[in-house]
């Protein structure tokens, strides 16, 4: 079965399929999106129909589908069936994780490819922890965004365990690319699920050191902004009154480049009830360089202003921001 | 790991190689004379209509992995059809009942494939969403009545978990893409009731994430395919003010970058696919929620000095062409498309109903520039996004002059990114109009007038008079 497909011996002249009646597809008389199948597929999928039609669950239809799988791993009849048939045998399922491994390698992104994978591990249970954290680890090492193998790693850590060294992976993976949003979103997941936590309370002033450092060495970077708010979620009189973060937001526009997530957050903050030192007040006015009005004294409407001129391309939303700003910030 | 420029990591780098694709793209164009800029930005309609036809005949070998897709392939060219206002003819239109008749199953739902009689390929909630729209598309009453609705009915149901959310197939995966899709077709076939809604916006809630936009399952990260998903589900089950729709749309805003399209999750790549799930997200909040959606438009943006007239404003400043494209910026790529034998097609399977790509925008402050400069110019009615920014990226970065469109220069046509490139062209186009009936004004298309699309509904994705022609069908029916 791992033969090239040159070498491939029609499935007709294999003896042991001599006693199986191939059932071809019903496409009907003249098809719409016709495929022009190659031949191998085509063969493949007219034994698998015989064999799903008479619910053979053997160890040769096990084969099949590995075969219909590789002609098409997003077939999810053929997976389904798949595990049907290895229950059935009550096959040996760390195989199966290793065939699994053999297609997502050049599939990593196909939903059926990680639903069965969840399957398996499922069946495995806690001893597979390690094994798939692992396994996700090397596909994000390929592809440190790759959405499957993220929501797969957040299943295993619910679902088998593994929490232990969750937060130091994060940490690794934040350090190669700060702009890793899905490692951000993996830090929140950890920080608010992992049973080994204080949970969102206990470590928030730990993550807001962690983010803000982060945001003064990219202030242009948009995930550690939104991560910062993320970690005041449901407590919104906490992070309007937390003066890490208003002194952030501080801090960025002083330095008068990258600020529109600093002017940003600002605004929310306003609209949340900050009330602003003159230190603000000065700060925003010294982003106007050109502008020859005078700075307007309500200061959410001056962000706004100033965001509709340096973030052009949401020129519209900063205008609707500021029609929809409460009275007298 | 792996940066070749000591500061940069993998994100700024794919970002930045990208940025340079496009600007390369927009220099071009702000050089050419005004003739060439004019043919530049001309969608290629017989072009598109081409490369559609021959594709809803006759596929590749290289479509295998597409073999359990066939319902997708199915929408994704007549939706682009229709969008584009042609139809097909009567043989073919009977040619494609007759097909995807043959995917019904007959326990209800649709497969991926002929099954006949005897199951041969397990119905699977987006083929049916794919199916059931592609026979909207269509339009007629042969077309809508094979739709087998009562066993659609008890099909959805049984894909439904105990906790409300819906299932793909028999045992298959449970996300917000499923929920979508059943809900959807559940309305469109005017078969929603109280057992199919249950809880359903429950889960959806639990998807929400801190960022604002929607996830594919809980504690998953914000994307736009799902956002859109979530958004229009919540819709349709009358239970959309129970999001944070106020982080909802300061998230999906920023999702637009520095090239004008949309990228589908922060700091991702640009793909023109998003032009739909994104920018359809605009479309869903303007039309579908009334208290929101009615301020959500700038009307008459106040300010305005109307010195020129909106269409004036926005050809001036785009052959202008002043962009200055720069900005630090990140990325992180993905394959959308995978070339076989110089065939370029979709990734298999669903994996490419929500392509998991996108842009990124490190958003440095320095974007824009794409749009007009005096904004206090504007006195229309706009939407929230970019949709002239985000026309100027359909049209010359995602569109392949041969026909069909993609991702992003350097990748392949697809019809899955045919389809939705126009679908996010059309949102961009029509949002712009007080109300769905009124077309839209010159200034708020892109190019020749002619350019203008069908508009749709987006909630389904349908265009917007085969939708009614149904929703009047169903309702008698």
């Amino acid at each position: 079965m791992e033969s090239d497909e040159g070498e491939r011996l029609p499935m007709s002249r294999r003896p042991e399929w001599s006693d199986v009646t191939p059932l071809p597809q019903d496409d009907g008389p003249d098809p719409v999106v016709l495929i022009d199948y190659k031949q191998d597929f085509t063969e493949t999928m007219d034994y698998f129909r015989a064999l799903y039609r008479a619910q053979e669950r053997s160890p040769r239809a096990l084969s099949l589908t590995q075969e219909a799988i590789r002609f098409n791993p997003g077939n999810y009849t053929v997976w389904h069936f798949r595990r049907q048939i290895l229950e059935s045998l009550d096959a040996d399922l760390h195989e199966e994780l290793d065939f699994v491994e053999r297609i997502a390698k050049s599939n990593s992104k196909n939903y059926q490819i990680w639903h069965h994978r969840r399957w398996v591990a499922g069946k495995l249970g806690t001893d597979a922890a390690i094994k798939e954290l692992e396994f996700t680890k090397k596909i994000l090492s390929l592809d440190a965004k790759n959405y499957h193998a993220w929501s797969h790693r957040q299943w295993v850590l619910q679902a088998l365990g593994g929490w232990e060294d969750e937060l130091d992976f994060c940490r690794k993976l934040l350090e190669e690319d700060i702009f890793n949003n899905s490692a951000w979103n993996q830090r929140y997941f950890v920080v608010t699920r992992s049973p080994f936590l204080g949970g969102l309370k206990g470590m928030r002033d730990s993550e807001v050191s962690y983010t803000v450092e982060a945001i003064m060495a990219n202030p242009e970077n948009e995930s550690p902004w939104r991560y910062l708010r993320g970690l005041y979620k449901d407590d919104i009189q906490s992070w309007v009154n937390d003066p890490k973060v208003s002194s952030v937001c501080l801090k960025v526009l002083s330095i008068k480049s990258n600020f529109v997530f600093a002017l940003s957050m600002l605004l929310d903050l306003l609209c949340h009830g900050f009330r602003p030192s003159e230190e603000f007040r000065e700060a925003i006015g010294a982003l106007r360089t050109s502008d020859p009005e005078p700075l307007d004294s309500d200061l959410g409407k001056a962000i706004c202003h100033v965001l509709q001129h340096v973030d052009s391309m949401r020129a519209n939303y900063w205008m609707w921001r500021k029609s929809k700003l409460p009275v007298a910030v | 790991m792996a940066s070749t420029s000591s500061n940069e990591t993998v994100t700024q780098r794919e970002q930045s190689m990208v940025l340079e694709d496009v600007k390369l793209m927009y220099t071009i164009f702000a050089d050419v004379p005004p003739k060439t800029k004019h043919l530049m930005l001309e969608l290629h309609r017989d072009n598109h209509m081409e490369y559609l036809l021959r594709g809803l005949q006759q596929l590749g070998p290289s479509f295998c992995v597409l073999d359990a897709n066939r319902p997708w392939i199915c929408y994704w060219i007549l939706h682009s059809i229709a969008l584009l206002g042609e139809s097909i003819d009567a043989g073919l239109e009977d040619r494609t009942i007759d097909f995807l008749s043959r995917c019904q199953d007959p326990d209800g739902g649709y497969g991926g494939g002929p099954g006949q009689a005897m199951l041969q390929k397990m119905p699977h909630l987006a083929t049916t969403y794919a199916a059931v729209n592609s026979l909207i598309t269509l339009g007629d009453e042969k077309s809508l009545s094979s739709i087998d609705r009562g066993k659609i009915y008890r099909f959805l149901l049984s894909m439904k978990d105990p906790n409300g959310a819906f299932r793909m197939h028999d045992a298959g995966e449970m996300d917000v893409r499923a929920c979508y899709t059943a809900i959807s077709v559940a309305s469109v076939l005017n078969i929603l009731d109280d057992e199919l809604v249950c809880d359903v916006g429950n889960y959806i809630l639990s998807c929400q994430t801190y960022e604002g936009g929607i996830s594919g399952e809980p504690g998953t990260e914000a994307h736009g395919g799902y956002t859109f998903c979530g958004l229009a589900t919540m819709i349709l089950i009358n239970e959309v003010d129970r999001l944070d729709l106020a982080t909802l749309l300061d998230w999906v805003v920023f999702r637009q970058g520095v090239e004008g399209g949309f990228q589908g999750r922060t700091n991702k790549l640009v793909d023109g696919c998003y032009s739909f799930w994104q920018g359809g997200i605009f479309a869903l909040l303007q039309r579908f929620h009334t208290i929101f959606g009615e301020s959500m438009m700038l009307l008459d943006a106040g300010q305005a000095n109307c010195t020129d007239s909106p269409q004036t404003t926005v050809e001036s400043d785009i052959s202008d062409g002043e962009e200055s494209l720069d900005g630090t910026s990140s990325s992180g790529d993905e394959a959308c498309a995978i070339q076989q034998g110089g065939r370029i097609i979709s990734k298999g399977d669903e994996a490419c109903f929500f392509q998991p790509g996108a842009l990124m925008n490190t958003c440095s402050v320095n974007f824009g520039n794409v749009d007009r400069k005096p904004i206090e110019r504007r006195a229309e009615r706009e939407p929230l996004f970019n949709s002239i920014a985000l026309q100027r990226y359909l049209l010359l970065c995602s569109q392949d002059p041969g026909g069909g469109l993609k991702d992003k220069p350097r990748k392949g046509r697809d019809h899955y990114h045919t389809c939705y490139c126009l679908s996010g062209l059309s949102v961009s186009q029509h949002c712009w109009s007080k109300d769905e009936d009124s077309s839209p004004l010159p200034g708020a298309v892109l190019g020749p007038y002619s350019n203008l699309l069908e508009p749709i509904n987006p909630i389904h994705n349908v265009v917007l008079e085969r939708y009614r022609e149904a929703q009047e069908f169903f309702a008698r029916s």
